[in-house]
């Protein structure tokens, strides 16, 4: 396999924990809340998926507790950044600082251990195509992303909740009036972020990489909460987005692969620059932001 | 869930903050900190008691791992208290970390390249060039803040990233001390490029000195003069700063580089201190614990230096803890992550107070 078609066929499945975990995210800042958190949401998630099917517990149980163990971290963010109206950025850094301790706690007897992944499925006929066949042939979190991000745009877009959702971020005073809770809503979108990011977390340490190792997440839940920026707070963005981010986090293999000799460092950096660089081309054009951006984002609302 | 939300009490607004629920806040924090964690210890099969012993008892019963505390303190209370000045005005430099690692690169360049040099002014270089490197790794985010609109929470926190890879790098490569067995390290450092040790016996050094008089310059920057003043309404009040000709770029760039300067300077003084080489384990997270420290005591420059020497014993008693209880070092972030966050569920009574529904409904005022 040359470096193209290993990242042709990587791509997907790289992505998606930067993709999960940016939904998640996106759903949040839509709603009006800045949950800076996403990193340990994820890392904690991938410690308790981790040790459960290493344990015999299987896959899905495994993203299920992951997913609420998500979800858990992200209501303990909603109680001290909602209910007490504390700073959101100290509160997400705090949830964020609580995770990774969490997932190095309760990871530490499983350093450097291994687990089985979980089989690909393969669309018959288009996966046997030269060169971009590898594309069609992903594991069934892959394919489930992908319709989840086909979901999120039609909800937020075309349903009434959607709309609900993106008002409260732009005008919670309206919503309220409107006889809606803005906190409801709020907490609401909150924990599917929890809920987004465990996920992400689960695949990353039980599918992708099935190894535990302290600090696996290595950034990409700050990627993620990046990716939303970028995205400018659309799904389809964000979903070209996170292929490019994972594209851009194989490129190291790729390049080691096709004799390259650079620096592993340089190569490790990449993504990490890669966002620094995409970061201050969007943020730059101040109209595409004010236009897209979400009016309450971060804001207390009493 | 109208009905329900009725029936829970409700934060009312102070007509000015409460004095002395700022003071209590820190030490109820702590308290509530070392509850939750004690029964997250007791659930994993360890005795809450000795662990609690360990951490915050231990560290002060022999001259030796007091020392040790007061050598923690002084990385961490110079950190933070470059950060609160930002914090204050709203500039979230998250990077701490990567900006202390540059200090560290930057200040081991000297006897790196001059493995002999002599000199009693090669270790004050040191700390400058450490602190000029902190400096240097900050403007990047400033820069892309200012000029590019960029979010300086992102921008910091991934150039700490890539610190650690040029870290890697040069220990890896061209600075790995060519008689060191393969090891990711330098050479070790030369006496005269080492900070004078303070208390003979111990570790303790210069550099806590240091961290207390800037925390006195930092204590009358924020206090009495009109540029710190200037800052933090050009954070908490960008129009109003720029009404009244105060600007925000101004105030965005020199927190930064301040911030960046005191992590710069304390990497620096970790490297020519107590590790007296440059290692992979010189970031050991103190960057993401000063936030913690920063907010702890209450974006004080006092409080800080009170915060920091709490920090520092809970680093030394999870050492300890590790050892007599067998409990994992990433026990101390989990106490972290808490502490932090039980400050900042108890920091919202400074302002706020809460108010139970009267039995008669919701008429509350």
């Amino acid at each position: 396999m040359n470096a193209i078609e290993f990242i042709i066929s990587g791509m997907l499945a790289a992505a998606t924990p930067f993709l999960l975990a940016a939904l998640g995210e996106l759903v949040a800042e839509r709603s009006g809340v800045l949950n800076l958190g996403v990193e340990g949401m994820m890392a904690f998630g991938a410690a308790l998926a981790f040790i459960i099917v290493y344990n015999g517990g299987g896959h899905i149980l495994a993203f299920l507790v992951a997913g609420i163990g998500g979800v858990l971290l992200s209501l303990l963010f909603a109680f001290v950044a909602l209910g007490l109206r504390a700073n959101q950025v100290a509160t997400g850094l705090a949830i964020g600082i609580l995770g990774l301790g969490l997932s190095a706690f309760f990871g530490k007897p499983y350093e450097s251990y291994t687990i089985k992944g979980i089989s690909k499925i393969s669309i018959p006929v288009l996966s046997d195509i030269p060169v971009i066949g590898g594309l069609f042939s992903q594991d069934i979190v892959v394919w489930l992303a992908i319709l989840t991000s086909a979901g999120l745009w039609y909800a937020l877009t075309r349903m009434k909740a959607g709309l609900l959702l993106r008002a409260v971020g732009e005008n919670p005073k309206a919503v309220n009036s409107l006889g809606y809770s803005v906190f409801a809503l709020r907490i609401g979108a909150v924990a599917f972020g929890g809920l987004m990011a465990g996920i992400a977390g689960a695949y990353a340490s039980t599918v992708y990489t099935p190894l535990w190792a302290d600090g696996m997440i290595a950034g990409r839940g700050w990627i993620a909460v990046a990716l939303v920026v970028f995205g400018t707070w659309m799904v389809g963005r964000v979903f070209l987005g996170a292929c490019l981010f994972g594209a851009v986090s194989l490129a190291g293999i790729a390049a080691q692969t096709a004799g390259l000799s650079i620096p592993s460092q340089i190569l490790t950096s990449l993504p990490y620059l890669v966002t620094i660089v995409v970061l201050g081309i969007i943020s730059s054009n101040k109209r595409l932001l004010k236009l897209n951006g979400i009016a309450s984002l971060g804001e207390t609302y009493k | 869930m109208g009905l329900a939300l009725s029936k829970l009490p409700r934060l009312v607004r102070r007509e000015r903050a409460s004095m002395p629920m700022m003071l209590i806040a820190p030490f109820a924090a702590l308290g509530l900190a070392v509850l939750t964690n004690l029964v997250l210890y007791g659930m994993l099969g360890k005795n809450p008691l000795i662990v609690l012993h360990a951490m915050l008892i231990e560290p002060f019963l022999s001259m030796y791992s007091f020392s040790e505390v007061l050598l923690k303190a002084s990385p961490l209370l110079l950190i933070a208290q470059g950060l609160a000045i930002g914090f204050r005005a709203k500039v979230f430099n998250i990077g701490a970390e990567g900006q202390f690692v540059l200090g560290a690169i930057f200040a081991s360049a000297i006897p790196v390249w001059y493995p002999n040099i002599t000199g009693v002014w090669v270790w004050p270089l040191m700390l400058l060039l450490g602190a000029l490197g902190g400096l240097c790794w900050a403007s990047i985010t400033a820069f892309w803040r200012v000029r590019l609109n960029a979010n300086e929470i992102l921008v910091s926190l991934m150039l700490s990233f890539v610190a650690i890879q040029v870290l890697n790098y040069l220990l890896l490569g061209p600075w790995k001390d060519p008689m060191g067995f393969n090891f990711p390290q330098s050479v070790m450092f030369p006496l005269d490029a080492m900070v004078p040790t303070l208390i003979p016996g111990t570790r303790v050094n210069v550099s806590l000195l240091l961290a207390l008089a800037l925390s006195v310059v930092a204590w009358f920057f924020v206090q009495r003069s009109f540029a710190g003043y200037k800052l933090e309404v050009g954070g908490l009040a960008p129009r109003a700063a720029r009404y009244a000709g105060f600007s925000q770029s101004k105030a965005i760039w020199i927190s930064l580089l301040i911030g960046g300067f005191a992590a710069g300077l304390a990497g620096a003084a970790e490297v020519a201190g107590p590790v007296g080489q440059l290692q992979r384990s010189i970031s050991t997270g103190y960057g993401y614990a000063a936030i913690i420290v920063a907010y702890l005591g209450g974006l004080h420059p006092i409080g800080i230096v009170l915060s920091s020497f709490l920090m520092a014993t809970l680093y030394i008693g999870g050492d300890n803890a590790m050892v007599t209880a067998g409990l994992p070092i990433a026990a101390v972030h989990v106490f972290q992550g808490s502490l932090l966050l039980a400050y900042l569920i108890l920091a919202t009574f400074v302002r706020n107070r809460l108010e139970w529904p009267t039995p008669h409904g919701e008429q509350g005022a």
